[in-house]
């Protein structure tokens, strides 16, 4: 059984045998989107306990420019894909539920707390984390420069988040006052209180881009 | 996590055709707050029905009569949309002024709506929680921290409180919500969504099984310009309102001819506070009024001992916003 399922392909089931000759809109081809049903009891297990990978769902994202397909449970977060699937252990787990922004990446160019967006949600999606800020040969984004030249971490456990809402700050115009900076930046916690110094870099980060 | 089948419609009658199920289902739009309860086990749908994919619900447009927002316009859009900071300046502070910058990209306005109460005890599985596994007790109300419940609206089986900013000011300036299910659509009144806990708490608000919420609309009215969203809280920002008001007047040979006050952070729904709204009109707002008003929004107040501070904190918040809005009423443009 494949992990995708049409809604109006599911052979007879009982508890749900009325989906099936439902005729889908054809308003779904029309903007080249399809509509992705995915049950849960389609997705097995292999004899030895483990899921079995061909029964999951499969997404695909552009990850740091580099196109990815996953193979995701629906329950799984962006963060637990990025991290225990492609191996990206650059963002972090701090709270887990969204208050502590430590797993901030861009999404579709947004900063969002990868801890509270599923995985299989945002199939065809463009994802960018601390991995993919330095150029191709290794030299750092201005805004990495800046929190090293300002030491703005100390732990630096959530540096990784504060660097991706740093520069989405500045994107989205939010940085003209350092009020303005720390209020568009209070989802990022840290708990080493090195705000002054991460107030200063993303300060100098936007200083650099008016005179240049 | 439980697992739950997961379903993605690209259009509204998808998404309808996919509430006709068996199977227990929630409606998935940004998440902030349904993978958070998820993780937490506080709910655990068979599955889900997941309408951030469909496009025709995302835009919001703004004309003389009505500003319509789609249920899935992002917080932050609107929260930075510089027209409507003219039109209705409560309607985008309180964007503004929740959540943090990462949530507001996330969320959508139809789930800000629905957002979910804070209460730890119904988060938290091993408490108690009539609103989470009806009769089983309340925890908050057994000896429990009640520093963020309800003061207004509230039960003898739950005080939890509605937690939302957007929708003390939808309330104030009398929104209809549309919403569509597979027998049609219907219009209903912003003030009539929320239902307090009564016996029932489980029961939040009065939409049926398969309906979803597909737009926001808010009449244009005179009181808009002089409108002020005013949020106290435990720090700076990002965090839940202590007390908050989102409030709108207008003048006329220097008193009041129309009032519009409602109340956040201290209510088991958004909380509009008529009473005091019909004690201002007629009368010369200063400060001395102002604290009055105030006063009279909060005097149907059932604290509890942790909530007891909200009563004087909302009557001066209430004051605060209201001589922030007749400044904005007065200016000129």
């Amino acid at each position: 059984m494949p992990a995708d399922s049409d809604l109006d392909s599911r052979p007879a089931l009982s508890r749900r045998s009325f989906l099936t000759n439902t005729a889908i809109a054809g308003g779904a081809t029309a903007v080249g989107l399809k509509t992705r049903v995915v049950y849960a009891d389609d997705i097995k297990n292999n004899d030895d306990g483990l899921i079995a990978d061909d029964t999951l769902p499969k997404v695909q994202l552009t990850v740091n420019g580099q196109k990815r397909t996953l193979a995701v449970e629906p329950r799984t977060t962006l963060v637990e894909a990025l991290r225990d699937t492609l191996g990206l252990t650059g963002t972090k787990i701090g709270c887990n539920h969204g208050q502590c922004g430590a797993c901030t990446v861009l999404l579709d160019g947004r900063s969002v707390n990868a801890c509270l967006v599923l995985a299989l949600s945002i199939d065809g999606s463009d994802v960018t984390t601390v991995e993919g800020l330095s150029d191709p040969v290794g030299n750092l984004h201005p805004m990495q420069s800046a929190f090293a030249e300002h030491d703005a971490f100390q732990c630096g456990y959530c540096t990784p988040g504060q660097i991706l809402s740093a520069i989405s700050c500045i994107e989205e115009g939010h940085a003209s006052t350092s009020d303005e900076i720390r209020e568009y930046m209070s989802g990022n916690l840290c708990r080493c209180g090195a705000y002054p110094n991460i107030v200063a870099a993303i300060e100098s980060v936007r200083d650099a881009k008016v005179e240049g | 996590m439980k697992n739950f089948s997961y379903i993605q419609p690209t259009t509204l009658d998808d998404a309808l055709r996919a509430t006709d199920t068996s199977e227990q289902f929630d409606i998935l739009a940004g998440g902030t707050t349904m993978v958070d309860l998820l993780k937490l086990d506080a709910i655990a749908p068979e599955r889900i029905i997941d309408i951030s994919r469909i496009a025709s619900l995302e835009g919001y447009t703004f004309d003389d009569e009505n500003l319509r927002f789609g249920a899935l316009a992002r917080m932050s859009d609107v929260g930075d949309d510089k027209t409507l900071a003219q039109i209705c300046p409560a309607l985008t502070e309180s964007l503004w002024k929740a959540a943090s910058s990462q949530l507001r990209h996330a969320a959508r306005l139809g789930g800000n709506i629905l957002q979910r109460t804070r209460c730890p005890y119904f988060r938290e599985t091993h408490y108690a929680c009539n609103k989470r596994n009806p009769g089983s007790g309340c925890a908050a109300l057994d000896g429990g921290d009640t520093g963020l419940h309800a003061i207004l609206g509230g039960s003898e089986q739950c005080v939890a409180m509605y937690p939302g900013d957007w929708a003390q000011a939808l309330i104030a300036f009398d929104a209809v919500v549309t919403v569509v299910s597979s027998k049609g659509t219907r219009l209903i009144e912003f003030a009539d969504l929320h239902v307090p806990p009564g016996d029932t708490p489980d029961i939040e608000t009065t939409l049926k099984e398969g309906e979803i919420v597909t737009q926001i609309s808010v009449p244009v009215s005179a009181a808009m310009k002089g409108s002020h969203y005013l949020k106290a809280r435990e720090r700076e920002s990002y965090a839940f309102a202590s007390a908050s008001a989102a409030v709108g007047v207008l003048e006329d040979g220097g008193v009041i001819t129309e009032a519009r006050i409602a109340l956040g952070g201290v209510a088991s729904i958004p909380w509009r506070a008529r009473e005091a709204e019909e004690y201002l009109e007629g009368v010369r707002l200063d400060e001395a009024s102002a604290f009055e008003t105030g006063r009279i929004a909060f005097s149907e107040a059932n604290p509890l001992e942790g909530s007891a501070y909200k009563i004087k904190l909302g009557a001066s918040v209430v004051a605060g916003a209201l001589l922030t809005a007749q400044k904005r009423a007065r200016q000129e443009g």
